[in-house]
């Protein structure tokens, strides 16, 4: 889903550039806050498993592939702000790969980064106050808050489209066409976020900001003698 | 090594094989987007990339004759740039916190 160079005209370049940079200067006083010395480098990481997933794509329908665009699952992870802050690393360096045009970097990072990590995480949140609360839904919520994060991204883009896009086209067929496929997507992005949300889950379940803020408190059993258990409660 | 440097270290080790491995079985067909704009007939509006020149344009190394080789290479080059980018920059958000973070910076009232 990285726009390249030439779909939006310059107004609207330079207005998502100047959107990415207010946004993520707002992610950088929130990320303080939110990250202590265990998210920290845990967000490093999630940048780089973003990166290496983004690498994947996967056939979707008829000679359409996509990859995960990993924005809701960078904020369940590590928190909105700081999963924001991944995806601009992962689409900085993206750059270097000819990946994602450097005038459509301010896009780029509002709809892949901004967009589907604060809309991801409001979706996320949202499913955890309908369901029970308990590490299965936490997982099913976090599968469909990140599917639906890509429909969500994709309507971005046509909205970008709208405002200033190189070509006249009928908006209502774009907008059918470009949510369409990015359902589809959306399933791809849901299985992976929650394959990688429950596994983390399982093994360090301190590292899941979503968790934290979501989940009751977890007694932490110490066996007499044997190593600490953490989650056991789980 | 501590639990949590072993859960990085880990992680790492995943995200490499991702990129270096599993990425050589990845489609190449269009993505959404490609594909909607050659549907809807807008994609000959696309430029070329000021790196499209590079020596890593298009997920591969310059010079490495085998699409396997040079697509997990790049892989790698590029999840390892990542980890270190994103590495160094979250720890000088940390860094740049205002509250004390740790116990023992804060000033406890003696009665």
């Amino acid at each position: 889903m990285h726009i390249p160079d030439g779909f939006l005209d310059a107004p609207v370049s330079i207005a998502t550039g100047v959107l990415a940079v207010g946004g993520l200067t707002y992610c950088v006083r929130r990320a303080q806050v939110e990250l202590d010395d265990k998210l920290a480098p845990m967000a490093g990481l999630t940048a780089a498993f973003i990166f290496a997933v983004q690498m994947l794509n996967f056939p979707v329908a008829l000679g359409t592939s996509g990859h995960l665009l990993g924005g809701a699952l960078a904020a369940i992870l590590v928190g909105p702000a700081a999963g924001a802050m991944c995806l601009a690393v992962v689409l900085l360096v993206q750059a270097l790969f000819a990946d994602g045009g450097l005038t459509a970097l301010g896009a780029n990072i509002t709809l892949m980064g901004l967009v589907t990590a604060f809309g991801g995480y409001a979706l996320f949140k949202l499913f955890m106050t309908v369901l029970p609360r308990r590490d299965g839904s936490l997982v099913l919520s976090a599968g469909l808050a990140a599917g639906l994060s890509v429909p969500l991204s994709a309507a971005g883009f046509v909205l970008l489209f709208a405002l200033g896009g190189n070509a006249d086209l009928p908006l209502g067929s774009v907008l059918a066409a470009m949510v369409g496929v990015h359902l589809l997507i959306g399933v791809g992005e849901g299985l992976i976020t929650a394959l990688t949300v429950g596994t983390v889950l399982k093994t360090r379940p301190d590292l899941v900001l979503g968790a934290r803020r979501t989940l009751p408190a977890r007694t932490l059993v110490v066996n007499r003698g044997a190593a600490a258990t953490p989650g056991a409660s789980a | 090594m501590s639990r949590r440097n072993g859960f990085l270290l880990a992680g790492l080790v995943v995200a490499l094989l991702l990129a270096g491995v599993v990425s050589t079985f990845a489609s190449s067909d269009p993505d959404g987007l490609e594909r909607v704009a050659e549907d809807k007939g807008f994609a000959e509006t696309a430029q070329d990339h000021a790196l499209g020149d590079g020596p890593l344009a298009d997920y591969g190394v310059r010079g490495v004759e085998n699409d396997r080789l040079s697509t997990g290479l790049a892989g790698v080059v590029g999840v390892g740039i990542t980890f270190a980018f994103g590495l160094g920059l979250f720890a000088l958000v940390r860094r740049g916190r205002d509250e004390p973070s740790r116990p023992e910076d804060v000033e406890v009232p003696t009665p």
